[in-house]
């Protein structure tokens, strides 16, 4: 009997059915990479000499004025005992750590990723990666907190005791940047811990550093290539774990991770429905012959 | 397909809209007896659920949940949402057997699994109203100018709510039958092919895509368990946790509702639970070989012999290995026992390894004073949802022909 025209416009409606959510749903870039597209604006990011911090947390301070959050007592030392994260009220907080080589300080706060796992976690961009650098939140987010699971940082916070709830972290002060000034917690700090610049400068002043002074540090920038490469930078005199940084992550960009998954997506709706359609016909067809043949059922 | 020879419609007694009102709201009225143990007790939660949610709505999440910024998923996500849709499987594929392959013998059981797994998205899917902090922007991955199409998130989005119509077309003729609507019967009828097709397709991505959420949470999740074929493993998990409910939903529904099932499909009701048993246990071995594969692989030798390791082997040997092995044997005996049997294990078994990967694995370094348990208003707000969901299922099947007692007028013709 064959297909009627009828019944190959339905099928076909089916196949175009399948195709449209496919291609709606089919990945672009998964994030953006080194620069902003145009190359006009190179990423912005922060370089943590370790070795230069004294644990002041002047940076703490001047972050906490900067954004309207509870200021902290930075003359109560009692606060650097044991290691904290940061949190909803702490957009960045200064650790103390007791290596081999003595104290060594270091500050804790977004790592601002050039490919971001939070922003490829993001199903409405509320996390976005910004021309220059940031990776900043917006009020249209949903509060489903996968960009919590997604960042290797731990870095996204939840402010679980209100009800119109915020995701909290440092922004590399996004608005100072568009005003042309620093970050508010380089602009604070005495020591000169911290270093403002471009990614491409900040490696190389790392690397001179590291060169300069043989011996003095680990040769090695924290987040030149960590997952992908990161905003913020850090120099060290002892091994990153020691300080509180993973150097298990690997060099892969998170967003990668769910690349194969997402690449699988328009290539199943569109196979799947023709594979379906099709066995559905052959069935069809063989009850037909069955049928036919004086049918046996 | 076979439409040629289109016998003439039967007499359309009419019905006005006014008549079809008069009829839902006359079945709106609850029947049977009211003060049973189960109604109370559940009525109860129910009761207590919905002002918790109320509580969590004007109070913020922190207020009845125990999340954390260490846990920011909690049984919410890893039990209602990851195990709820998981257990919805069974809807893909019985529509794939009866519709796509023909499969006559599961034809009498494919209207209560569809329901099963359309009321499963509604309310465990639904679950994530619950969740999400900032509730009131649930519609904006679906309306506006942001959409965050790289997200494995916004997929799943997309796909519960596509998967809700597509599941919902496919249950349609019930409630046109329910009706009396001879002629959208028979159109809503044409759609089910579509719909299943459609369904399918989708039921893939998104069972897949919840295994891919956790994709980025490595090195949070602990090696026995994070492997890059999660996704893999949720989308063939997902098959053996479908069938498994629909054997044990099958099996209390049986014994509810035997009234409203007819008595051919008594019969014939065990010569279908071997034959889902037996696909049980097929998908459990394809399971069990691949999750073999990976763990040789991955060369985590050394990690079988620490508290997490023998967790991780009671998850594979106990719970798929041994009821694999009992579905096999129930298959081979006819054993009805031993059959519902591997299907209550099989679905600890996924209770399990869904919370392993959301919770219980995540961050498994982190001391238990410090780890999350849900705290007593999060269990009671899934249980009311649960009750909730169980109360809609027996309402709608009390009053539909969804276990049989299709109407003559609508028998549908196999083709």
């Amino acid at each position: 009997m064959g297909i009627d025209r009828r019944t190959f416009l339905k099928r076909l409606g089916v196949g175009v059915a399948g195709i449209a959510p496919g291609s709606l749903l089919s990945p672009g870039k998964v994030q953006a990479k080194e620069a902003a597209p145009g190359g006009t604006k190179e990423f912005m990011g922060v370089l943590v000499d370790t070795t230069r911090c004294v644990g002041c947390r002047s940076c703490e301070m001047a972050c906490a004025d900067s954004h309207g959050l509870p200021v902290p007592d930075i003359g109560d030392t009692a606060a650097l005992e044991k290691v904290r994260p940061t949190s909803e009220t702490q957009w960045t907080v200064v650790n103390r750590f007791n290596t081999a080589k003595g104290d060594v300080y270091a500050k804790k706060q977004c790592m601002h990723c050039n490919q971001p796992g939070c922003v490829s976690a993001c199903l409405v961009k509320a996390m976005e990666k910004r021309k220059d650098g940031p990776v900043t939140w917006d009020a249209n987010c949903m509060g489903c907190r996968f960009c919590m699971i997604s960042c290797p940082f731990d870095i996204p916070k939840f402010e679980y005791d209100s009800a119109v709830p915020k995701i909290q972290k440092c922004s590399l002060c996004w608005e100072r940047l568009q005003k042309g000034e620093k970050p508010a917690c380089v602009e604070a700090c005495p020591g000169e811990a911290l270093t403002f610049g471009t990614r491409r400068e900040l490696i190389v002043e790392g690397n001179r550093r590291i060169y300069g002074e043989q011996g003095k540090y680990i040769p090695h920038i924290y987040g030149e290539h960590e997952v992908g490469g990161t905003g913020y930078l850090y120099l060290s005199a002892v091994p990153f774990d020691q300080i509180g940084l993973r150097t298990d992550l690997g060099a892969t960009p998170y967003p990668e991770f769910s690349k194969g998954f997402l690449y699988s997506v328009p290539i199943v709706l569109l196979l799947w429905p023709a594979f379906l359609i099709g066995v559905n016909t052959l069935t069809g067809r063989k009850n037909d012959v069955r049928r036919a043949q004086g049918g046996q059922q | 397909m076979n439409g040629t020879t289109v016998t003439a419609a039967p007499m359309e007694n009419k019905r006005t809209l006014k008549d079809i009102i008069a009829f839902v709201l006359s079945e709106l009225k609850p029947r049977g007896k009211m003060l049973t143990p189960f109604n109370v007790i559940s009525g109860a939660t129910i009761i207590l659920g919905a002002f918790l949610i109320l509580y969590r709505l004007v109070r913020g999440l922190g207020a009845v949940t125990n999340l954390s910024q260490d846990f920011p998923w909690g049984i919410w996500i890893g039990f209602d949402v990851m195990v709820g849709v998981a257990f919805a499987g069974g809807a893909y594929v019985l529509t794939f057997v009866v519709y796509i392959l023909r499969s006559d013998k599961y034809h009498s059981i494919i209207r209560a699994t569809v329901l099963n797994g359309l009321l499963a998205y509604v309310f465990y899917a639904g679950a994530i109203f619950l969740d999400l902090g900032r509730w009131w922007n649930i519609t904006n991955p679906l309306f506006g100018n942001k959409f965050g199409a790289n997200s494995v998130l916004f997929l799943i989005a997309w796909h519960f709510l596509l998967y809700m119509l597509a599941e919902f077309v496919e249950f349609s003729p019930a409630i046109a039958e329910w009706l009396g609507l001879r002629k959208v019967r028979r159109f809503l009828g044409s759609l089910t092919v579509g719909a299943v097709v459609v369904g399918i397709a989708l039921s893939t991505l998104h069972q897949a895509g919840l295994g891919a959420l956790f994709m980025m949470a490595k090195g949070k999740i602990h090696p026995l368990w994070y492997t890059e074929f999660i996704p893999v493993m949720f989308f063939v998990s997902s098959i053996f946790a479908g069938l498994s409910m629909v054997i044990f939903e099958g099996s209390i529904s049986h014994r509810v509702f035997s009234d409203k099932i007819d008595h051919r499909d008594h019969t014939a009701y065990d010569a279908i639970l071997i034959g889902l048993s037996r696909g049980c246990a097929v998908a459990m071995f394809v399971y069990f070989f691949a999750q073999f594969l990976i763990f040789i692989h991955g060369w985590h030798w050394s990690l079988l012999n620490t508290p997490m390791g023998y967790w991780y082997l009671i998850e594979m040997i106990g719970l798929v290995a041994v009821p694999c092995a009992l579905f096999l044997q129930g298959a081979r005996s006819g054993s009805v026992p031993l059959i519902r049997t591997a299907a209550v294990l099989t679905m600890i078994g996924i209770i399990v390894n869904r919370l392993n990967i959301s919770i219980i694995a995540f961050k498994w370094w982190i001391p238990l004073s410090e780890r999350y348990i849900p705290s007593w208003m999060e269990i009671v707000i899934t249980l009311a949802i649960i009750f909730t969901e169980v109360w809609v299922f027996r309402w709608i099947v009390t009053r539909m022909p969804v276990f049989g007692g299709v109407p003559a007028w609508a028998e549908e013709k196999h083709t």
